[in-house]
């Protein structure tokens, strides 16, 4: 007996189509100068807020006066938590600021690529409270550029993060916040 | 017996709730135009979502097998299902094995279609729809009505009820942001306490061997990176060539689904976590028989936007729930006559087929020729109802013989006029329930013609 997927790709081969071509991948002209700005309006849209680093440490005293578990990688701001002693990533509930390195942005969309090497432990950008993403690798104008500087597999996670958290399921409200942070603030460097 | 039309009834009986249904959808749609048309780039991007997703359907075997092979070589465990069943009796064994008894699960249409809840409750699991729609939904105990929006049907006050008899939120209360933040503790508990995490697959990438999901809220994440074993469920008509395709998709799909520029997460899931186990299980349940139908495999290329959903005038004043489907609207009205044409047979019909849908895919996918091709396949294989078959009969004969088309207008056109309203508007006239025909003309076009072009 054929097993579950002989007997799958024997039905692809037998049902598919002729041959279709793998379309080449166009490149399209941006206006790179507009990058920062592009990204800044966007990400604005998104309800994530960009600022200076000098900025940064009166950011977070000004907004989260209360906050008292706080995982940094970023020298500039001392994280008050040993991420390398973490043995289970349930440890990280309560952590109430990430001030993570994100590796760049994409200007059409407000995107930061984070991989697992900046997160440090998978959950942390999504399970703290407030994150704060400082960048220092500059902006790309699309998806498309953004694409080829990486490579998708080099760690086992990496992701695009757009803004804080948010839902509109109830009546299409919009709501900051669902499961993730519920801030985002972002720091080119 | 019920169908689209008796269902789409039970919706429209609520004025108020069909006008803001209608709106709100209406209203995503202007989002996504708004942002489409900031991009001039659009329709060369579509074309190549369409011509991407034609070279996966014409060579996807390769790249499923391509795939495994990547992702076997990441430690990832790919598993194989012919059909639902299959599909479901793998989760569960994986689950058996680790001795799980409760976990989160985050949108998946797969895993809807597959009952896959049902199936894991019946053997004792608390399976916990993460998704704020989905929960909603989920403790409703009713299906998604939209495949993004699944609670889309409900108002804020029956949300506000539900969460105060499961949740314990004060009675009355229905401020979205105020019963959001009850869900959030609720679930953060829910994905603190699960000891596996189930997630449905927007990209899987032959190239790389992994897999991409795209959320907003962040639910998946936070199920799939806290629990020890996370398994990604998928179709396998998911499967994209290379990573560098991404940026096409990624580009079309926020856009298409909710006029966003992008999704607020796009996970790309590679290897399992340190500790942690991943698991992969590619579906067949009746996709290949789909790609062997020459009109109708273009299905296969939809990547879930449910863009056909909000510009549909059908959709938009149904409901999603009339459709009785899975995948309800535009979309879902190709795909389930593909699964069991005599159930699904009124669903082609749930259409204009002005096109819309058509208009706004972003894989440029022909719904509306496809909804009509059904319709003929319908009719060939005697699925159609009477209400539509003997008129369509009686009109056949008639227009066929031109004398005895004239003689028809000229009857009807005297008896319109004479004969008693309820003739033509009673219960047993669909079309006149809630339609008025124009006034009558005196006479037909072709005798008008003829009198004034002598008289020209």
């Amino acid at each position: 007996m054929p097993t579950a997927k002989e007997h799958i790709l024997a039905r692809v081969r037998a049902n598919k189509p002729a041959d279709r071509p793998l379309p080449d991948m166009p490149t399209y002209d941006a206006e790179v100068d507009l990058d920062l700005p592009l990204f800044t309006e966007v990400i604005g849209g998104s309800k994530g807020k960009v600022m200076a680093m000098e900025d940064l440490p009166g950011y977070l005293a000004t907004n989260f006066p209360d906050a008292k578990v706080i995982a940094s990688t970023v020298p500039e701001i001392p994280g008050n938590i040993d991420l390398a002693a973490v043995k289970d990533p349930l440890e990280l509930a309560l952590v109430d600021i990430a001030v993570l390195r994100g590796r760049f942005a994409v200007a059409e969309n407000g995107a930061i690529w984070v991989t697992e090497k900046e997160a440090v432990i998978r959950v942390l950008p999504f399970i703290t409270q407030h994150l704060v993403l400082v960048i220092d690798g500059g902006v790309v104008p699309t998806m498309h550029e953004a694409y080829k500087s990486i490579d998708i597999a080099e760690t086992g996670f990496g992701v695009f993060i757009a803004g804080p958290s948010k839902t509109a399921d109830i009546e299409q409200s919009l709501v900051i916040g669902a499961h993730g942070p519920r801030s985002l603030g972002v720091v080119f460097v | 017996m019920q169908n689209h039309a008796s269902r789409a009834a039970t919706f429209l009986k609520d004025d108020a709730r069909t006008d803001w249904h209608n709106n709100t959808l209406w209203h995503v749609r202007s989002k996504r135009d708004k942002l489409v048309h900031g991009i001039p780039e659009w329709e060369s991007i579509r074309q190549l979502g369409s011509d991407i997703k034609d070279n996966v359907l014409s060579n996807l075997d390769t790249y499923l097998e391509q795939f495994v092979a990547k992702a076997e070589a990441n430690g990832v465990i790919v598993h194989w299902a012919v059909d639902a069943k299959e599909h479901n009796e793998i989760v569960h064994g994986i689950l058996a094995r680790h001795k799980v008894d409760k976990i989160v699960k985050s949108k998946s249409m797969l895993t809807e279609e597959c009952h896959l809840n049902e199936h894991l409750e019946k053997h004792g699991i608390e399976v916990v729809d993460t998704d704020l729609g989905e929960r909603i939904i989920q403790l409703k105990k009713e299906p998604p009505s939209h495949i993004v929006m699944p609670a889309i049907h409900l108002k804020k006050e029956e949300i506000g009820e539900l969460f105060h008899e499961h949740l314990g939120t004060e009675k009355g209360a229905s401020d979205p942001q105020y019963l959001t933040e009850a869900a959030r503790g609720h679930l953060r508990e829910k994905f603190l306490s699960a000891k596996a995490a189930i997630t449905g697959v927007n990209f899987a990438v032959a190239e790389t061997g992994g897999v991409v999901v795209c959320t907003n809220e962040g639910n998946a994440d936070m199920g799939v990176h806290l629990a020890p074993v996370q398994i990604h469920c998928m179709g396998i008509e998911k499967v994209i060539p290379r990573a560098e395709h991404l940026a096409v998709f990624t580009r079309l799909l926020g856009r298409s689904a909710t006029g966003q520029p992008i999704t607020i997460y796009t996970s790309h899931h590679h290897r399992p976590k340190v500790g942690g186990e991943m698991h992969i299980v590619l579906v067949d349940n009746g996709r290949t028989k789909q790609l062997g139908r020459e009109d109708f495999r273009n299905s296969l290329k939809c990547i879930r936007c449910g863009a056909c959903m909000n510009t549909c005038p059908i959709y938009r004043r149904s409901g999603g729930h009339s459709y009785d489907h899975t995948i309800p609207g535009p979309i879902g009205s190709i795909l389930s006559p593909g699964k069991d044409l005599k159930k699904n047979k009124d669903l082609p019909f749930a259409s204009t087929l002005c096109g819309s849908c058509s208009d706004v895919c972003p894989v440029k996918i022909d719904i509306h020729e496809q909804l009509y091709k059904w319709r003929q396949i319908v009719s060939e294989e005697g699925h159609l109802e009477n209400v539509k078959s003997i008129p369509l009969a009686g009109a056949g004969a008639v227009l066929s013989r031109g004398g005895l088309y004239n003689f028809m207008g000229k009857a009807a056109r005297t008896a319109l006029k004479i004969a008693p309203r309820a003739l033509i508007y009673n219960q047993f006239n669909a079309w006149g329930q809630s339609r008025e025909l124009p006034e009558v003309p005196k006479n037909s076009f072709k005798e008008w013609y003829a009198k004034n072009r002598k008289d020209a």
